[in-house]
């Protein structure tokens, strides 16, 4: 196996993966290191999936720059990559003279920071476009928009492996040694060498930050948890509903319907320092369920179907404050390397924006060749519930397996699954499938698929049935056959 | 497009038994459209005996049982076809399914739903705490050990004393795995008496009533689960927190009518039952669309599902002969303490089989069923519980077809 490369990324979620296709159209030997078996295990499968607006964050910092530099330039990267988007805009709701007041502040930033088309609205219209919402005026922000955040990282990431670069799973990074500009990653599957270190590690990058001698940066982690509703009551939602800013400036539980006709309900916002932990907690599902009620009527538990959880990567600095922004940071002590860090929302909306400036910093350094069969063009696994009915014939003339149904909840059949099982990342896990198919994402959550999918595992990888995971290297699925 | 009188949706006991009689009936033009490779439904993993006694009277095994049907089907001649999902239903009876030649579209003058049901699962409940991999339904893991010859785990905790969980916890035991107990968060069980002497007791599973789990445990495979016993309002209460290890953990949590298709049709659904409103013949509100089986109510007995397909066919056979059949404007009213009932609406002209269950356990008591001031039938009885179905006939000589009818449960 080749371990020298040009390029080595640590960490493989949506902004290493970026960073790996934007790189990819040079010749340059990249390698990305990921110690999970896929790519959105991390804090990119774990989020909202909105694609931000801008109007938030402070002016000409970097998230304001890249997340509008991202959104204005996503309807071309949507149909590049085949990622399904949808700009639905988002309203942001309130009552009375005080939250008014605070909205009014917030109306002004996104002015301020020249977000397009901001508008104010009063009751009567905000219940004429948004019939489930509720408040005594709203803001709209028409450049707001959803889309499906695994397929957009999954994307990248094909797209960078079309292009050449190669995917290491199950590959943690564990310490780094530099000789003069040279690095050796190690791992605990052999080391890995190259003339550049990209910290793209997520949770993670305070701690490559470290190891690569940049700032000494501290996990103040922040958890947030989400309820899954039925795409039953998806049609009733139109656009993501927020609540006005509270006082801190943060927005309490929120409503987002999803690309595929879910409707999540959260985050909430609780301070878990340098923990990990995506657990679902009863005390939270109590605020989602008395929460979430005020921003969707439907927020009931007859329409749940799953619970999950996103860690924000927020850090402190050496002063002990928290990052405010994303830091692309590269020092002139500490060659060829570009430490990311603080890669907090609007990370989703911002990772190419991030990518092309870790690209510019390399430039400076060295000049790239560009990689004269670099494609752009992505396309995604065809998928059969999309299609009108002489659509779905088609598929089937073309391949027989388009006429089984393997999951019945989301109508994804055997053709869609075969093909998830070959991806060109070489992820094999049942979840792996999940996020390439959403075969048992829907109401049964894998009550009718979840065998056949195993089952699959086993005729098309040669998995035995011991080494079919779920998500991890540690969630064996099965012990063995039955005796 | 090709039609036909009936078109059967699924073909596990319900769909099959309906064909059977409708044959017997006369109904010739018969097609059940099946999505998996072979026809017996649920039936298939329930490899276990038990089946039949009160429609054979005979005790047999789930494979067994479908078969007798099958073979029945197939000696009247009745037409199927399998591996084909049904992918889309119309209110003008337009079937869509999907097989490996292409999308099949049919007609039928009568449209017969008999899907079956699924599993209510974990994200339904929310229950708190991780998402590791050893966390399985009941019926999901029946059909891993039962049609996958694979095993799931060693040390099993079982949430939900439902008739599945308790079959697996037997059947998981006699694969060598440690069943370590079973919580049901009701103060009684909601499988049947037999299930628990025959899958618990004669295996010394402990049955852990009033008692929830309230926290799933472990990173990447399920290590425990914290469980604590709860008071008549499921209020946890303090200290009786108890940590329990395992690797699987299976849910017998309850079942629920698979009704998407239902839905798109138009069919109104009754939220208790989570299946079609239905009347007298079994009909639907939508004209020519009827169900049977585990897609109108959860039933805990095959027996019950195939002898109600049956009564079911006959309703389907009247409306093929005259074209339409009686108008059913009565409604049944279930009191407080009924769980549900099916039908919910008769024509208050025919006799009729009325089939429900109570919301808790009863001693003596009695169930009645009146209109206005007239008693139509009672039913004394030594004890009702919510685990099992009670069907009733109620007879047309006392009813007049002007008022709603009445439904409740005393103690005596
Ligand atoms: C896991 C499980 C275990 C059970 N164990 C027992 C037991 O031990 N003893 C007992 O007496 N009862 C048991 N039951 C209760 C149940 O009532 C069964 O007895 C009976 O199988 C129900 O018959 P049915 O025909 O209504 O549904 P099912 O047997 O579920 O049959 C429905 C059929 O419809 C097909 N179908 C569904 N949707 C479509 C579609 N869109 N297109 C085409 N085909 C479709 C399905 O593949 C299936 O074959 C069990 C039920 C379940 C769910
Ligand atoms: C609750 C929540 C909601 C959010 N909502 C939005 C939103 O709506 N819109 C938006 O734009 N942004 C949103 N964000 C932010 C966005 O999700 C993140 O900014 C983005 O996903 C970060 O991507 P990443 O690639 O840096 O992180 P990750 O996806 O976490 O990727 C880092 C990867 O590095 C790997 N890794 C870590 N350490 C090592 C190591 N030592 N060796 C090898 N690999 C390693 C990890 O396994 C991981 O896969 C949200 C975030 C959260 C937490």
């Amino acid at each position: 196996m080749k371990t020298d490369f040009d390029v080595i990324i640590i960490g493989g979620g949506v902004v290493g993966s970026a960073v790996a296709r934007e790189l990819s159209r040079y010749k340059l030997g990249i390698a990305v290191l990921e110690k999970e078996l896929d790519v959105v295990n991390g804090t990119s499968g774990h989020n909202t999936g909105l694609l931000h607006s801008g109007a938030l964050y402070e002016k000409n910092s970097l998230k304001m720059i890249c997340s509008m530099e991202g959104n204005a330039d996503f309807d071309r990267v949507a149909e590049e990559l085949d990622v399904p988007f949808k700009r639905c805009g988002k309203l942001v709701v309130g009552f009375g003279d005080e939250e008014r007041e605070r909205l009014e502040k917030l109306y002004q930033k996104g002015l301020d920071n020249g977000v397009p088309g901001l508008r104010m609205i009063d009751h009567a219209e905000l219940k004429s476009i948004e019939p489930s919402a509720d408040g005594d005026f709203a803001l709209v922000v028409p450049t707001a928009g959803i889309l499906c955040p695994f397929t957009y990282t999954i994307a990248l990431a094909e797209n960078a492996a079309m292009n050449g670069a190669k995917y290491f799973f199950d590959h943690a990074a564990t310490g780094i040694d530099r000789t003069g500009d040279h690095y050796t990653v190690h791992t605990a599957k052999g080391d890995f060498t190259g003339r550049w270190v990209i910290n793209c590690a997520g949770l993670f990058a305070y701690q490559v930050s470290k190891w690569l001698g940049f700032g000494a940066y501290e996990p103040a982690r922040v958890k947030g948890e989400y309820i899954i509703l039925d795409k039953r009551v998806g049609k009733h939602l139109i656009r993501p509903v927020y609540p006005t800013p509270n006082i801190y400036g943060d927005f309490d539980v929120h409503v987002t319907p999803t690309i595929d006709g879910n409707v999540l309900v959260g985050p909430t916002i609780e301070n878990i320092g340098d923990k990990i932990d995506y657990s679902a907690t009863q005390d939270m599902i109590d605020v989602l369920a008395r929460d979430g009620l005020k921003m969707f009527d439907y927020v009931k538990r007859e329409h749940y179907i799953r619970n999950y959880a996103g860690v924000f990567p927020t850090v402190k600095n050496e002063k002990g404050e928290v990052e405010p922004d994303f830091c692309i940071q590269t020092r002139e002590d500490i060659p060829n390397a570009v430490n990311l860090v603080g890669i907090n929302s609007p990370g989703l909306t911002s990772s190419l924006p991030i990518a092309r400036r870790v690209v510019e910093k390399i430039k400076a350094q060295e000049k790239l060749i560009p990689n004269e069969s670099f494609d752009p063009v992505r396309r995604g696994i065809e998928r059969f519930a999309e299609k009108s009915k002489a659509e779905q014939a088609e598929l089937i003339a073309s391949d027989a397996d388009y006429g089984e149904i393997f999951c019945r909840c989301e109508c994804v059949t055997k053709a869609e699954i075969k093909k998830a099982a070959h991806n060109i990342l070489g992820v094999s896990t049942v979840t792996g499938i999940k996020y390439r198919t959403r075969a048992t994402m829907g109401r049964c959550q894998g009550g009718y698929c979840q065998t056949r999918i195993a089952a699959l595992l086993q005729q098309e990888l040669g998995q035995k049935k011991n080494e079919i995971r779920l998500k991890t290297t540690g969630g064996y699925m099965f012990t063995g056959d039955v005796k | 497009m090709r039609t036909h009188d009936a078109v059967i949706i699924g073909g596990g006991p319900a769909g099959l038994a309906a064909a059977v009689q409708l044959k017997k009936n006369g109904i010739d033009d018969i097609l059940i459209i099946e999505r998996e490779k072979h026809l017996g439904g649920i039936l298939r993993q329930c490899i276990h005996d038990g089946f039949g006694l009160t429609r054979f009277g005979v005790t047999l095994s789930g494979p067994e049982y479908s078969q007798r049907f099958i073979d029945m089907a197939n000696e009247l001649g009745v037409s199927t076809v399998t591996n084909a999902t049904v992918i889309d239903l119309n209110g003008d009876r337009v079937i869509t399914a999907a097989t490996q030649q292409g999308l099949l579209q049919v007609q039928g003058k009568a449209v017969i739903l008999t899907m079956g049901c699924r599993e209510r699962t974990r994200g339904a409940l929310a229950i708190p705490g991780t998402r590791p991999a050893g966390v399985f339904n009941a019926g999901v893991t029946q059909s891993y050990v039962n049609l996958y010859n694979t095993m799931v785990g060693k040390e099993v905790l079982i949430m939900g004393s439902g008739d599945i969980g308790l079959i697996m916890a037997r059947r998981l035991t006699l694969e060598g795995a440690k069943v370590k107990g079973v919580f049901e968060i009701m103060p009684y069980p909601s499988g049947l008496p037999r299930n628990i002497e025959q899958c618990l007791n004669d295996y010394d599973i402990p049955l852990y009533l009033s008692h929830s789990v309230v926290e799933i445990k472990g990173q990447e495979r399920i290590e425990g689960v914290r469980v604590v016993q709860v008071d008549e309002s499921f209020r946890p209460i303090e200290g009786t927190e108890k940590y329990f290890s395992c690797d699987t953990l299976v849910l017998s949590v309850g079942l629920i009518p698979e009704n998407e298709l239902s839905l798109a049709a138009g069919v109104e659904l009754d939220w208790r039952t989570n299946g079609a409103v239905v009347d007298e013949f079994y009909q639907s509100n939508v004209p020519g669309i009827f169900a049977a089986g585990n897609v109108l109510h959860v039933h805990d007995l095959v027996d019950f599902v195939s002898k109600e397909a049956e009564a079911m066919a006959e309703g389907v056979a009247e409306y093929l002969k005259n074209g339409a059949l009686p108008e059913c404007g009565l409604e049944i009213k279930a009191g407080n303490d009924i769980g549900h009932l099916i039908p919910q609406r008769v024509s208050g002209k025919r006799d009729f089989k009325l089939s429900l269950r109570v919301r808790k356990p009863w001693g003596k008591c009695c169930l009645e069923v009146r209109q206005g001031e007239t008693v139509l039938k009672s039913l004394k009885l030594a004890k009702a519980i919510p685990a099992e179905m009670i069907e009733l006939v109620i007879p047309a000589e006392k009813m007049n077809s002007v008022e709603d009818l009445e439904v409740r449960v005393y103690e005596i």
